[in-house]
Formats: C-alpha cells, structure tokens, sequence
C-alpha cells in the first residue's frame, strides 16, 4: 500500500530512540497516523512541530497496518507563532480539537481546506480569532452536530436573530424567544455578517464551546473538552477585557 | 547458541532497557564489566547502591541530589534573585555546563502538553509562583526547549507570573554557534530574524 499526499502535522510521539510517530491531518485520508524513521533525531526536531505543513508519502504491506511516513517539509507555522501567544494558543487548540474529535482514516476535505487556511492566518492577521470562531462552526457541522443560524426555529423570520437554542442548535429571534432568552445561548452578529468584534467572538465561542462539549464531547463518551481550547477561550476574553488577571 | 547464565540474562535485561542500549549492545557492556569485575563490576554496584539510596529531588527546585536541598539551592554564592526555569534535570546540566548562569533553578518536570493531557497541576509551577513570591524574585529566565510545547509553557508561566511584577525572560532562537545558514531549516531562520539585533 502506498500513497502521497500533503498534510498538516498534528502530533508527534517518540518511538523508540531515534523513530516516531507522527499523526496529520490530510485533504484525502483525514487523520492518518504512522511512523517516520528518525523522526526524534535532531535534523527532524524543527520539522515535525504541530501545524507543519508537510508532503507525506505513506507506505505499509497492508492496509491495517500502521506504516511509515517519509517526509518532506513544506512550510514550518510553528516558528512564527512562537513569540505570539493567543495566536500559539490558537494552534494548539486547533490541533487538540482535531485530535480530540476526529476518526481515524475518515476524509474531511472542507474541514482540511479550513484547517489549513486557518493555521496560515495564525499570527499573520488580527482577525484570525473569527476565522477559528466559524471553522469550530464548520468542525460541528462536518461531525454531524451542526448549527442552523439561518432563520428563527419559532417564527421563521430571518432578521433579528440573537440567540440559539441549546436543544436544536437553531437560531431564535428576539421574538422567539420571549421568556426562554435567558436559557438560550447568544448568537453573535459576527456570524450574521455584521463587521467582528471581540466581544461578539467571545459569545460566539461560548455557543460553540456549548455544543462542542455538550453534544460533540458527549456523544463521543463525555470526555472534557481538551485544556487547550479552554486556554484559548481564556486568551480571547482577557483581550476583549471579560476575564480580569491570569490564573 | 547457549543463552547466558540466569544471573547474567537478567542483568543483560535490565542493561538492555537503558537508552541508548539494546540487547546486543547489553550483552556486549556485561560481559565487559564480567572481565573487569574488580576493577568496574564491584564499584559500578556499589556506586548504584549508593546513588539509589542517597539521590533525591531538591524540596526547592526539583533537581536531583544526595540531600533535600541540591548543593546549587544551598551554594550561598549563587545570586538569589534570579531563577531559570528548565523543563527537566538534563536541561539544568546543560546549563550549568555553559557556565553562564550563576544564579538558581526551578525545574518544572516537563512541559504543558494537549496530546499528553499535562497540566500545570500536573507540573511544579505552582511551586515556582510560591518560590517568586516568597523568595523575593527579581527575574526569571524561561530557558524552554524552542518546541510548541515548551513555548506553550513559557507562555503560560509568564502569565501565572504577571501580576507579582517580576521581570521575565526567555532564551533567544536562532542560528547556533557554527551554524551555517545553507543548513538550517527555514523555522529557525524566521525566528533568528525577528531576533535581529542591531550592530
């Protein structure tokens, strides 16, 4: 068996004294993991850091198998990250998602363009915390647990919305939700095409940090939601002036 | 083939599972170590027996030595206002080998990680926010490997420390002495850059 695609690192383990394992994340085999040979030795250290984008060709005598990788590099994100640290925080929550929520050997082609356009806005704009806020949106959606923010699940309407339901996922209007908005999670303009802003970011990731662990986490037996994200969160309200000093 | 005796096959063993060594490299130290019995055997065992008893963790800094407190904690010449943070004891000799710090440690046990669900609970940096704010820190150098997790943790541990006032540092990345630029991946170059300093 042998294949060659490009994918984005999302771990590395050593094996033995001098292999690895490594998993990534690719356009045609979604999360793959095997082994590249002396990927612990010092030439390899820089190379295979989370994020790296990397030209992979993965071999193995049977498909089952776990096989190996040879690897060329192709783009080092982690370098630049490294003196940034919400954007570093964003990379790592976006791998420990992908590692936290997604099968093995299962292709997610939108969620791979996704994922690769969001690790190359890391660090290079400012607005990339609305860019991670929509591909959480999209990772629920490709994991069977979407949102629908497009009209009002009680009237229908399709202006005015502010909040959605934490049962169905759907957006309700002000209308809608009458006495139940105080039980509804907000719906931020920002994901209703009106211009971002921080705060609105941080309603958004509470809506969606909602259903990543309350209908993605649960259904894959109530595991907590990886620290990682959490950090992040944590790193966007101290931004935005919602969270007062670190821990 | 016969397989060595019952004694020697556990040693054999054992010695395997060092890094470093596998069952034939083992097999190769024991049997030098049987033709040198007086002269390596004997001591090497007596100095393991020793060493197993006596070493253990610094109560102040987590390194490694025979008494609670490591003779760096304990060394009255070393300046007490300055702390390097390491991720582990190996990462402490390396800098001490430089012998370009001469002020105390903390080592933290390893390093934030996602993959490997560690903490900072699961860490000593409780203990090291503990040590700034009784020992009346003035700077702490974050000497973390160049990786994401150790600049994960470096990250983090400036946070934990921002509102005790302390000056915080961390060890610049670049190109190393006798490094050629031909040879260097381009991550390390884009940090050496943004590292520039002016001449």
């Amino acid at each position: 068996m042998e294949w060659r695609d490009q994918g984005a690192l999302l771990s590395m383990r050593r094996h033995g004294e001098t292999s690895a394992i490594i998993e990534v994340f690719t356009a045609a085999h979604g999360r793959h993991a095997g082994v590249v040979r002396g990927g612990a030795g010092r030439r390899m250290g820089p190379v295979l850091q989370p994020g790296a984008q990397l030209d992979l060709t993965w071999r193995a005598r049977l498909e089952e198998h776990l096989g190996s990788f040879t690897v060329e590099p192709l783009q080092n994100r982690a370098a630049i990250l490294m003196g940034d640290r919400l954007a570093l925080s964003g990379l790592n929550a976006v791998v420990a998602l992908l590692l936290f929520a997604l099968p093995e050997r299962a292709p997610f082609p939108a969620l791979y363009r996704a994922t690769v356009a969001l690790l190359d806005l890391l660090g290079r704009s400012d607005d990339w915390g609305f860019a991670y806020l929509r591909w959480e949106l999209l990772l629920l959606s490709e994991l069977g647990f979407g949102l629908d923010l497009g009209s009002c699940a009680v009237t229908g309407v399709k202006e005015g919305l502010c909040h959605v339901s934490p049962r169905s996922g759907r957006a309700v209007s002000v209308a809608g939700a009458g006495a139940w908005a105080s039980r509804l999670l907000p719906l931020p303009l920002c994901l209703q095409g009106a211009p971002d802003d921080m705060a609105g970011l941080c309603e958004g990731l509470r809506t969606t940090g909602y259903f990543l662990q309350h209908r993605m986490a649960a259904a894959m037996g109530n595991k907590p939601l990886p620290a990682a994200r959490h950090r992040l969160v944590e790193g966007f309200l101290r931004c935005a002036g919602l969270s007062a000093a670190p821990r | 083939m016969t397989d060595p005796p019952g004694d020697l096959e556990k040693l054999i063993e054992l010695m395997a599972r060092l890094p470093g060594l596998g069952p034939r490299s083992a097999r190769r130290a024991v049997l030098h170590m049987v033709k040198k019995r007086s002269l390596l055997m004997a001591p090497l065992a007596e100095a393991m027996q020793s060493a197993c008893e006596t070493v253990r963790e610094c109560l102040t800094c987590g390194n490694i030595d025979t008494g609670d407190k490591c003779t760096i904690c304990a060394d009255p010449a070393r300046a007490t206002g300055e702390i390097c943070v390491v991720e582990n004891v190996a990462d402490l000799w390396a800098m001490e080998r430089s012998h370009a710090f001469r002020g105390r440690y903390h080592v933290l046990g390893g390093t934030l990680s996602a993959l490997d669900a560690v903490g900072p609970e699961d860490l000593r940096i409780p203990l090291l926010v503990k040590r700034v704010a009784d020992e009346g820190i003035s700077e702490v150098i974050l000497a973390l490997n160049a990786t994401v997790d150790g600049q994960t943790t470096a990250h983090y541990i400036a946070d934990a420390l921002e509102r005790h006032g302390v000056s915080i540092s961390l060890l610049a990345q670049g190109v190393p002495i006798g490094g050629e630029l031909d040879y260097l991946d381009e991550g390390t170059i884009t940090a050496a850059l943004h590292a520039r300093k002016s001449l």
